[in-house]
């Protein structure tokens, strides 16, 4: 083996050890959660409310709850994001005003979501008078999840190269027609991805819901989209810091139905990925 | 014979730049004219402002007139899209859409409202067979056009023009990415087609200039010098600058 090859080969060797010194303390948390919070699992813990000061029965309100928040922060994000990332990418001229827009966009990303949860609370619940609500809870999560939505989607449009625009408009296509026919469908993976992006921090953030939708205790489903909500994220804080004697298998076995929630999400969006990566002819 | 297309004094500018001035010039139809001439004259810019491609570039400027029939295509209130499928274009590289070789031809024809299935596969075997591509894609119609050859594509290209049953064909340096025989099949298919199209096709070199003009326009920095027949202009040249070109002494 020449000298070259050797430093070669030790060279992968640190890359991997690299690597793995970055994956352990993740591997770690979610195997401790595995571990720890798989004997709480059964199908009453998933179906049933929850009794005796949440210490026993269930957590399906809060499971419910969080999917209902994130549908709710789906169908508003998802038509503005797209609407908003298609104005941008393909009709918005280079000016002084949308590169304020793209300015604001990308710091909206970076605002911690407490701060979006104060404003949530100001505008829905107060000013609009949701109330402490799914409705204001969604639309909060919303407004928080967009930024990623928008910039990510932009990203993917751009990345559509400009010939097919112009083919489509030699061919007598309107620009609307070459975006529906042509750019969108490529675009899609990389805007599908943004999207559950945007979702994932939407099911798993506590602060953005704390004033806008969550409840403390509330054994049931809401019956309206004004009624207040449980929500796993939430939930996970109250009886983590909030109720003494908290069994720890359950915080646990809460953790557990969450991250097996958000995870499932970004497998989905692995596969959709590369199931368009596979069909992609360009 | 009635011009088909007509510049009148056109001058064009990207941004303050010209690329085109004062030019005035006859495309008649029926016939292959050539633009040719060195990299930068304004060729491309000229067969972007006959299907209005120019719109969609930023901070331009144009004087003078185009006229499509005797009408003028810049006046308000033309429709650009019916234009664009009077005038189709091919560019200088294949540039399949994304799909197969069926969604490439009847992109246009879909968009231009056509549905009935019939009517769509005549449109389809009728502009591949122009393209002299029929036979090579017969059973592939349903692959991805992506997988065809750089030749096959161009042709493909051409034969999606086609299907809009175009009157006029705008092509670019069509041949620039072929080999020599893919870029004879192309020249044989457009001495097919000149008989019910008008063409206006901008060569990758003299000699394929040459061989295919009806009529040739040499272009020089944003002006035309002159047009010709084709069998005059490159014989008998009446301006220095374009024999000059044409023989190769040109720097
Ligand atoms: N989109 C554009 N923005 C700014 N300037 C442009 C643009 N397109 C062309 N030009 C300029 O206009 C002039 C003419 O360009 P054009 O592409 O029409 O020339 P051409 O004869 O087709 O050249 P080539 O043989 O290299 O294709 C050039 O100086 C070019 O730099
Ligand atoms: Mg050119």
């Amino acid at each position: 083996m020449s000298n070259r090859h050797r430093i070669q080969r030790l060279g992968f060797i640190l890359l991997g050890l690299i690597s793995l010194i970055v994956v352990m303390p993740i591997l770690f948390v979610i195997g401790n959660i595995v571990v720890q919070g798989i004997g709480a699992i059964n199908w009453e813990f998933l179906t049933a409310m929850p009794r005796g000061g949440m210490k026993e029965g269930g957590i399906f309100p809060a499971i419910v709850g969080t999917l209902l928040l994130v549908l709710g922060t789906a169908v508003v994000a998802i038509p503005v994001g797209i609407g908003g990332a298609i104005y941008l990418a393909e009709y918005a001229r280079d000016t002084l005003w949308t590169r304020i827009l793209r300015l604001a966009i990308i710091n909206l990303a970076g605002v911690p979501s407490v701060v979006y949860g104060l404003f949530g609370l100001g505008l829905f619940v107060l000013f609009l008078q949701f109330g402490v609500s799914v409705l204001a809870g969604s639309l909060t999560l919303a407004i928080m999840t967009l930024p990623v939505i928008i910039s990510t989607a932009e990203e993917a449009l751009r990345a559509v190269p400009g010939e097919f625009r112009l083919v489509s408009a030699s061919l007598g296509g309107t620009r609307w027609q070459g975006i529906r026919y042509i750019v969108l469908p490529q675009a899609l993976p990389g805007i599908i991805t943004g999207i559950i992006l945007g979702l994932l921090r939407a099911a798993g953030e506590t602060a953005p819901i704390l004033f806008t939708a969550a409840a403390f205790y509330l054994p049931r489903i809401p019956r309206s989209l004004l009624e207040p909500t449980m929500a796993l994220p939430y939930h996970l804080y109250v009886i983590s810091t909030q109720v003494p004697g908290m069994p720890p298998r359950v915080q646990y076995g809460t953790a557990l139905v969450l991250l097996t929630i958000v995870l499932s999400m970004n497998a989905v969006a692995a596969i959709i990925r590369s199931y368009f990566r596979r069909r992609r002819e360009w | 014979m009635e011009p088909k297309i007509r510049f009148q004094n056109v001058s064009y500018f990207y941004g303050d730049r010209p690329a085109l001035r004062g030019v005035t010039l006859d495309i008649p139809p029926n016939a292959i004219t050539v633009i040719f001439g060195p990299a930068g004259g304004g060729k491309t810019t000229l067969l972007r402002l006959i299907n209005r491609l120019n719109d969609e570039v930023e901070g331009t400027r144009m004087t003078g007139r185009v006229l499509l029939d005797g009408q003028d295509i810049y006046t308000p209130g033309v429709d650009v899209p019916l234009l664009r499928r009077r005038v189709g274009m091919v560019f200088a590289l294949p540039l399949p859409l994304p799909g197969t070789v069926r969604e490439n031809i009847l992109y246009g024809p879909k968009l231009a409202g056509v549905r009935d299935q019939a009517r769509l596969d005549e449109i389809l075997e009728r502009s591949l067979r122009l393209a002299a591509l029929w036979d090579e894609v017969k059973d592939r119609l349903d692959d991805p056009a992506s997988r065809l050859s750089g030749g096959q594509q161009q042709r493909l290209c051409i034969a999606r023009s086609l299907a809009m049953e175009p009157e006029v064909l705008l092509l670019d340096e069509p041949t620039s990415g072929l080999d020599p025989i893919s870029t004879g099949k192309v020249e044989e298919a457009l001495q097919e087609l000149k008989h019910q199209y008008t063409i206006v096709i901008v060569p990758h070199s003299v000699q394929q200039a040459a061989r295919v003009a009806d009529y040739a326009a040499f272009f020089l920095m944003g002006e035309l010098v002159e047009c010709q027949p084709g069998r005059d202009l490159f014989t008998t040249p009446r301006d220095r600058r374009t024999e000059d070109y044409i023989t190769g002494r040109f720097g």
